[in-house]
């Protein structure tokens, strides 16, 4: 199935596949987005990386394109793993007082905090 | 001689005194030693803490009050946050955090009396179908290629688990599957592996990945040893809000069920052109098993497979993501200083994760960020909710499916790494259960024309693990897999 997968995938030829939902160009990420992604997901890129990371990416996100073929209209998504609602627990402090065991893997501390560079002057 | 007992056997040994848990340790933890070197199947080894346990285990064995898995020797997967010893989950931004807390089911073990030689390898954060992602290098599979010695991969995410069990080291692990985790590595390894519905077993302690598909689960040589562990493993816990309050069944009871009068469906879409012939032969072989035990054989159809894998690398880099966002060097974990707070989560996460994680979490960020979420993520759970409804359909008219664990036998380290997606096709097979969230284990069954073990992968209903396992007993039982790996104690 592997290969088919992959066949399907790289022979297309623009046109023939299924309208994507947004501005076709847009599905396929430049280096500015590349660039962009990198920063909320709050990674320091290196310039020599992006033209790697945006391959890469790229072909994933060509990859994952073939659910446009798919017929969802009117379908509920599926949010959670369990087919069950998720249980509510009485809104009560169960737990605390542990501020030693909480620190103990901090990269760094102040008495009882987690201590950062400054971040207002 | 104590490396090839079974975990159903060694307990049985240890109440009648015919060994103690001093010596069964004593042996496993040799062979760890001995064979470590080679396979790289555990990140943190705790020999001394194992040997402490067996003395309880003997202990407890004396005064009569020895839980079922007393004196057992395991290895956890390093995903599991195990109290006072480091948990790295594969990856070099936890390398020294040591958690103030044990997980839901590796405490379950410990109250059952179980031994933990150490935590095994994996890929990092559970990402990976090979081991290679591991920032505490590869894990050798213990089984090679007839006249060959190339390394091969033992499969991932929970490769050291696996091959820990298959050399003969533990006598039975933890893993955790995402997308075929357990189930794709005990087939590339030669044992069993149970991954049982999601809720069935709490989450609580084990480092997220993705959390609508992480699920924890169990390696060991035979179903039987399977079924004793996960008896252990699964429960109810009020830590995990998607932990599922039900009884446990006995599952190792359900082992000796039989097939007789079950219907066991084949779905079409996983018989593929270009399958690989041992694959297909082996499939159909083990039809044939379930046939002459008396099941019923049934054609079905999942038509929303071949989107199984695509949906899944939407859902889970989005999960991935959001809980990997904690790692940021403030609270835990590895810190690489910078210029203000900013720089310093990116640096702190450019160092401190590997480059599969990172394309995930790119991946998932952006399948998440304004003006793409319906595109993407939105509509990978309208597909989801798709691949859902096939299993439910079909478990309208049978009672469990069975199909190949894997499209292949085990690959060599280094193939497939310059390629993500030629590397995600390996849970083409697994990953469909995965998402919807129903259990499913593989059980050896033979080899292919490499002297490579290969599963079949039974799929049962949701909490309905008690069928699988009496119909992969069957298959266990048919196939009297006694191939053995190169590498393995007394070897």
């Amino acid at each position: 199935m592997g290969a088919v997968i992959v066949r399907r995938v790289r022979a297309r030829q623009p046109g023939c596949a299924p309208p994507p939902i947004r501005d076709p160009t847009s599905m396929s990420l430049d280096s500015a987005t590349v660039r962009r992604i990198a920063r909320l997901a709050r990674i320091r890129l290196e310039d020599g990386d992006v033209p790697r990371l945006q391959g890469e990416l790229n072909g994933i996100l060509q990859w994952i394109e073939q659910l446009n073929e798919v017929d969802v209209a009117g379908v509920t998504p599926l949010t959670g793993g369990a087919q069950i609602a998720l249980r509510m627990r009485a809104d009560a402090v169960t737990d605390g007082g542990q501020a030693e065991k909480i620190l103990a893997n901090a990269p760094d501390r102040a008495g009882e905090f987690f201590a950062v560079p400054k971040v207002v002057e | 001689m104590f490396c090839d007992l079974s975990i159903v056997d060694a307990a049985a040994g240890l109440r009648r005194r015919d060994f103690s848990a001093r010596e069964l340790v004593g042996a496993h933890v040799e062979a760890m030693e001995a064979l470590n070197p080679a396979l790289n199947a555990f990140i943190t080894q705790t020999p001394e803490l194992a040997m402490r346990q067996a003395d309880a285990a003997d202990a407890a064995l004396a005064a009569g009050n020895a839980g079922p898995l007393a004196g057992i020797p395991l290895a956890i997967k390093d995903l599991f946050c195990t109290a006072g010893v480091r948990t790295t989950a594969g990856s070099r931004i936890l390398g020294n955090f040591v958690p103030p807390y044990e997980s839901t089911v590796s405490g379950q073990l410990l109250r059952d009396g179980a031994v933990f030689l150490g935590k095994a390898n994996l890929d990092e954060f559970a990402m990976g179908s090979s081991n290679m992602t591991s920032a505490y290098g590869s894990v050798q599979n213990p089984w090679q290629r007839l006249g060959s010695n190339t390394a091969l991969v033992p499969g991932g995410s929970s490769g050291g688990s696996a091959a820990a069990v298959a050399a003969r080291v533990a006598m039975g692990s933890t893993g955790t599957d995402t997308g075929g985790s357990i189930r794709q590595p005990a087939s590339f390894c030669g044992i069993a592996g149970i991954k049982p519905t999601y809720g069935r077993c709490s989450r609580w302690g084990i480092v997220a990945f993705a959390s609508s598909l992480d699920q924890a689960g169990a390696f060991a040589r035979s179903v039987a040893d399977c079924a004793l562990l996960l008896g252990s493993m699964a429960g109810f816990d009020a830590k995990d809000s998607t932990s599922v309050d039900r009884p446990v069944p006995d599952y190792v009871a359900a082992t000796w069920r039989g097939v007789r009068g079950l219907r066991i469906g084949v779905p079409a879409e996983y018989r593929m052109d270009g399958m690989n012939p041992d694959v297909e032969m082996l499939w159909q072989q083990g039809l044939s098993w379930l046939r002459d035990a008396g099941a019923e054989i049934v054609d079905v159809s999942l038509p929303h497979t071949k989107y199984g894998l695509a949906t899944y690398y939407i859902v889970a880099p989005a999960e991935a993501s959001s809980n990997l966002a904690r790692y940021d060097g403030v609270r835990f974990g590895v810190r690489e200083d910078g210029a203000d707070l900013i720089d310093l989560y990116e640096r702190t996460r450019a160092a401190g994760f590997g480059e599969e994680v990172k394309r995930r979490i790119m991946i998932g960020t952006y399948v998440l960020s304004a003006g793409y979420y319906d595109a993407y993520y939105l509509r990978a759970q309208k597909v989801r909710a798709l691949i859902l409804k096939d299993f439910t359909d079909a478990f309208s008219k049978v009672d469990a499916l069975l199909t190949p664990t894997t499209p292949t036998g085990a690959f060599a380290q280094g193939e497939k790494m310059d390629d993500p997606v030629a590397m995600y096709l390996n849970d083409v097979f697994t990953v469909p259960a995965s998402m919807a969230g129903v259990p499913g284990m593989s059980v050896p069954a033979g080899l292919d024309a490499q002297g490579l073990p290969l599963g079949l992968q039974v799929i049962g209903r949701p909490f309905d693990e008690e069928t699988v396992f009496a119909v992969s007993q069957v298959i266990e039982n048919a196939a009297a897999f006694s191939a053995l790996p190169s590498t393995r104690s007394g070897a």
